[in-house]
């Protein structure tokens, strides 16, 4: 993904066991504040059909 | 190449006059020039149709999943691989194969060839050892071969086939070390943005007509993704984010399986280089895991094996 141009902050990859929930959290935060940062998508989004 | 058509009859006729196999898979000579088509020979009478020429790029790996009979077929090297990669994944047993083995020069680009008559039409291609002579309304003109090959031709490292049981003639010199990753090293140099662009760019003409995975060896999934319906995977339109994400997942799922025949390029009749996504993994599971796609009948493919020094820096 990160090869056809979607930016590498979108793209995060973890291994969390069920037992590890403070990991969890910690991985969603660094995750949404890396995408937040990212801004608003704009690649691979399919756009609804405008209708005239 | 050319010679090795009576070797190829030889080798089939005794197979079937033997009964040694139910049928050969082969080419005979299409009805226009630089044309090949698979043919599939049952009877020892029928043997004379088989051809070989530098046209005949098609890999015939294709016509194996889960076939029941025992076939005598025709491989190149990257084929061969691609027959490996079958027996790998059970999709047919090493039995019931007997290899023609072609040791291999390059594949011919009939775009290229075509586009030295700029529009003319080519009536007649006459093929030689290391020369083609191309020959139409007014033009005759004599061209060396190893000018005008596919460009997964051009770097490949595997001209000689990989499993065989028999072969055609005196095995060719491998390449030492052409770089087959110089255009995805340029590419991935790219900034993001610019990368979706040319990727963009690159899959705008597609019109889904499918022609690659059919032509793919690797794609014999009963259904595939983009024919599915309940749920619908992906829009079967031209939308260019639903052609985006058939080309990315079509990628994904050749992902250490590829052997970079080219025939999903060859097969394309808008003349898309979707082979620079399959490629891009190639890269991937050779540098990060050491991995060829078919080289061995033995070796598991990459995304079915763990090891526990595995590259894995991107897990977090």
């Amino acid at each position: 993904l990160e090869h056809i141009g979607i930016e590498p902050e979108r793209l995060h990859f973890s291994w969390i066991s069920s037992s590890e929930a403070p990991k969890f959290a910690e991985v969603a935060t660094e995750v949404t504040e890396a995408v937040r940062k990212a801004g608003p998508v704009k690649k691979l989004v399919k756009q609804r059909a405008e209708v005239v | 190449m050319i010679a090795y058509s009576g070797k190829i009859r030889e080798i089939a006729k005794k197979l079937l006059e033997e009964k040694a196999v139910d049928l050969v898979i082969g080419f005979k000579k299409g009805t226009l020039p630089m044309m090949t088509e698979p043919v599939m020979i049952k009877e020892p009478e029928e043997t004379g149709q088989l051809y070989w020429s530098s046209f005949c790029s098609v890999n015939l790996a294709d016509y194996l999943p889960k076939r029941k009979e025992k076939i005598g077929i025709i491989a190149k090297g990257c084929d061969s691989r691609n027959i490996a990669v079958h027996i790998v994944e059970n999709q047919i047993q090493r039995d019931q194969l007997y290899i023609i083995g072609v040791p291999c020069t390059g594949m011919v680009d009939r775009r290229k060839i075509r586009s030295l008559a700029a529009g003319r039409e080519l009536t007649e291609v006459i093929e030689s050892d290391e020369e083609l002579t191309i020959k139409g309304k007014d033009f005759d003109q004599t061209v060396k071969k190893i000018d005008y090959l596919q460009d997964n031709c051009i770097t490949c490292m595997h001209r000689n086939p990989v499993i065989y049981d028999a072969m055609v003639g005196e095995q060719v010199e491998e390449r030492k070390d052409p770089d087959p990753y110089d255009d995805i090293k340029e590419i991935d140099a790219m900034g993001s943005d610019e990368r979706w662009e040319f990727f963009s760019n690159l899959l705008k003409d597609c019109i889904r007509c499918y022609a690659c995975r059919n032509a793919c060896p690797l794609c014999y999934c009963p259904t595939c993704f983009v024919d599915e319906s309940d749920p619908q995977w992906v829009g079967k339109g031209i939308d260019p984010i639903d052609t985006m994400t058939f080309h990315i997942l079509r990628a994904f799922h050749c992902a250490g399986r590829c052997t970079d025949c080219g025939a999903c390029e060859q097969a394309c009749p808008m003349d898309i280089n979707m082979r620079l996504l399959t490629r891009s993994l190639n890269k991937d599971a050779l540098e990060l895991y050491g991995c060829e796609a078919g080289l061995s009948i033995e070796e598991r493919p990459p995304l079915d094996t763990y090891r526990p020094d595995d590259y894995d820096k991107f897990i977090r």
